[in-house]
This record gives C-alpha cells, sequence and structure tokens, in this order.
C-alpha cells in the first residue's frame, strides 16, 4: 500500500433547492503549515517564493495563503507538490526561527456556493457574515455548529466559501451544512 | 453571552469561540514549598462576586492564550491584555476603578 498518497475521506456533491446553492467536498489539496514571525521580510519572500503569494493580511486569505493565528499560516498548493513547499520553506528560512510541516492529508477541503451561502454560514458560525462584512479575501477561523473550522469567500465567484475542518469532523460538517442547506430554512437576513 | 476582543488577533468574538482557563496570576508553588502552599496552589480559588482576573483561550480562533479582567456579577469587562504578564496593566486596572467610581462593581 502506497502511504504516500491518502485518499479524500469522502467525496461528494450536494444541489439543494435553495437559492442554487451548491456543496461540495473539494479534491486533495497540499497544505503546509508555517509557523514563523509574519512580519519578517525574509519569511514574506520565502513565501511569495514557495507559493507565489505576498503575506496575507490578519484575517485573509490569498489563492495560496491563509492567515491562521498572528504566527501560522496554512499554505496551500497542488496536492503531490507539498513536499516541494516544505523543502522550499526550510531552505530559505535555514537561518530564521520557523517550523514548517506538511498537513496535507489533516483536513477536508469544503465547497459552498450560492446566493444563500452566507446564510448558512452563519447559522452556525458566530462571525458576522453581512454582505460588505464579509467580503472576497476575508478569512475567520472559528466554529461551526461544534466544530474547529476555518472559511474564506473565495474571488472565483460572486458567493464561493471556502471551508476547512479536521478530516476527522468532515462527515459531521458535511451533514450539518447539507441539512442547513435545505430549501425553506433560510432565515433571509443576510 | 460576554463579547471578548481577542488581543492577540483582534477579533471581535462571541464567547462561544473562546475558552476560559481559570484565575489568572497564580503563583507557582514547587519543590520546596511547604504542604499548606502546594495545596492551596493547586486547589484554592478566589470566587469573587465582582472582579475577577481570568486566563482566557481563543480556542476557536487564533488560539492565544490572553488575560481577561471582568466583573463575574454583571459580565463587564473591564479589558484584556498579554498572557505573558504576572500582574494587569495599569489601564485594565483604570477601568476597574472606574467602573467602581460609578458604582458597576463592589
Ligand atoms: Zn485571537
Amino acid at each position: 500500500m502506497d502511504m504516500t498518497l491518502a485518499r479524500p475521506l469522502m467525496e461528494g456533491t450536494a444541489d439543494s433547492g435553495a437559492g442554487g446553492l451548491k456543496l461540495s467536498v473539494q479534491p486533495l489539496r497540499g497544505m503546509v503549515t508555517l509557523r514563523a514571525d509574519l512580519s519578517d521580510a525574509t519569511v514574506a519572500k520565502a513565501v511569495k517564493d514557495a507559493v507565489g503569494s505576498d503575506m496575507p493580511g490578519v484575517r485573509k486569505a490569498t489563492d495560496t495563503a491563509l492567515w491562521m493565528s498572528p504566527d501560522e499560516l496554512l499554505l496551500l498548493c497542488p496536492y503531490g507538490e507539498q513536499a516541494d513547499v516544505v523543502g522550499k520553506l526550510t531552505d530559505a528560512l535555514a537561518d530564521t526561527h520557523h517550523l514548517a510541516v506538511d498537513v496535507s492529508d489533516a483536513r477536508t477541503l469544503f465547497r459552498l456556493e450560492g446566493d444563500t451561502a452566507r446564510e448558512v454560514l452563519a447559522k452556525g458560525a458566530p462571525v458576522d457574515l453581512a454582505r460588505g462584512q464579509f467580503t472576497v479575501g476575508d478569512l475567520r477561523r472559528t466554529r461551526i455548529s461544534h466544530v474547529a473550522a476555518a472559511f474564506w469567500q473565495s474571488g472565483e465567484g460572486p458567493d464561493v466559501f471556502e471551508i476547512i475542518c479536521f478530516r476527522s469532523y468532515a462527515r459531521y460538517l458535511w451533514d450539518w451544512l447539507e441539512e442547513s442547506s435545505r430549501e425553506g430554512s433560510m432565515p433571509g437576513v443576510l | 453571552m460576554l463579547l471578548i476582543d481577542c488581543p492577540c488577533c483582534g477579533v471581535s468574538g462571541e464567547e462561544t469561540e473562546f475558552a476560559a482557563g481559570g484565575e489568572a496570576h497564580l503563583k507557582r508553588e514547587g519543590p520546596g514549598s511547604s504542604d499548606d502552599a502546594f495545596t492551596a496552589y493547586l486547589f484554592e480559588r478566589k470566587n469573587p462576586r465582582g472582579v475577577h482576573f481570568e486566563r482566557w483561550r481563543h480556542a476557536f480562533g487564533c488560539g492565544k492564550w490572553f488575560h481577561m479582567a471582568r466583573s463575574t456579577a454583571t459580565l463587564e469587562v473591564f479589558g484584556v491584555y498579554a498572557a505573558d504578564v504576572l500582574a494587569p496593566p495599569q489601564s485594565v486596572l483604570d477601568r476597574i476603578e472606574e467602573a467602581r467610581s460609578e458604582g458597576r462593581v463592589k
């Protein structure tokens, strides 16, 4: 058995009647945790060289770099390239206090898109998701229902949200998202 | 429900995003301490009706620990401050004093 390749824990897509909502499990993506002083120019350059992203601001996401905490990023890359990203970071930061670890198999990635996607998230996360308050590039690391999760608004469409949670919670979060997306269940306030 | 401003990441979040970590500014008793002092360190905690200094963690958010001063009677939050200090900063003490002078806390 090839121990280097994980399979997604689950696969699936669901279309809800509510406002054309679409929920899907995303294919595996390379994920690398980087802990370091994010204000250090050496770190910013290493991130740029490793995944092509500028340093994201506080609670912001770029296409390939997610702000996770004041000293932590989660970097994204195509699945299979994560070892290369870790290698680049480790080389570039050899003289800088840091930690770069491949955590690609730790989390499951979902995508929720549609007019009412923000209403679905607002049912479970204590976050102001009003239009204008939470926009493209905004990220929150928080809880959804009872589980730790993070979500950010992607720029790939008007209402596209990417959601990550720990792999072991994926089934629970999927069920929660699917149930919370049902037609007729939207508060209609956002 | 408390609304808490995390001093580490700047989020103004609701209580359910955080985890309470008990009384703050305990002095650790270790080898060489008397049995009474060690027992007190392990088990005895203040339980005031009023101002309480506490440790909190932004558990579902940035994951960082910090300190908070609040009233256990009214849930008023007087301030949050860094985890790595042994006593509350003067700015927080000033706000508590102000609340006292206005009768909001004993
Ligand atoms: Zn925080």
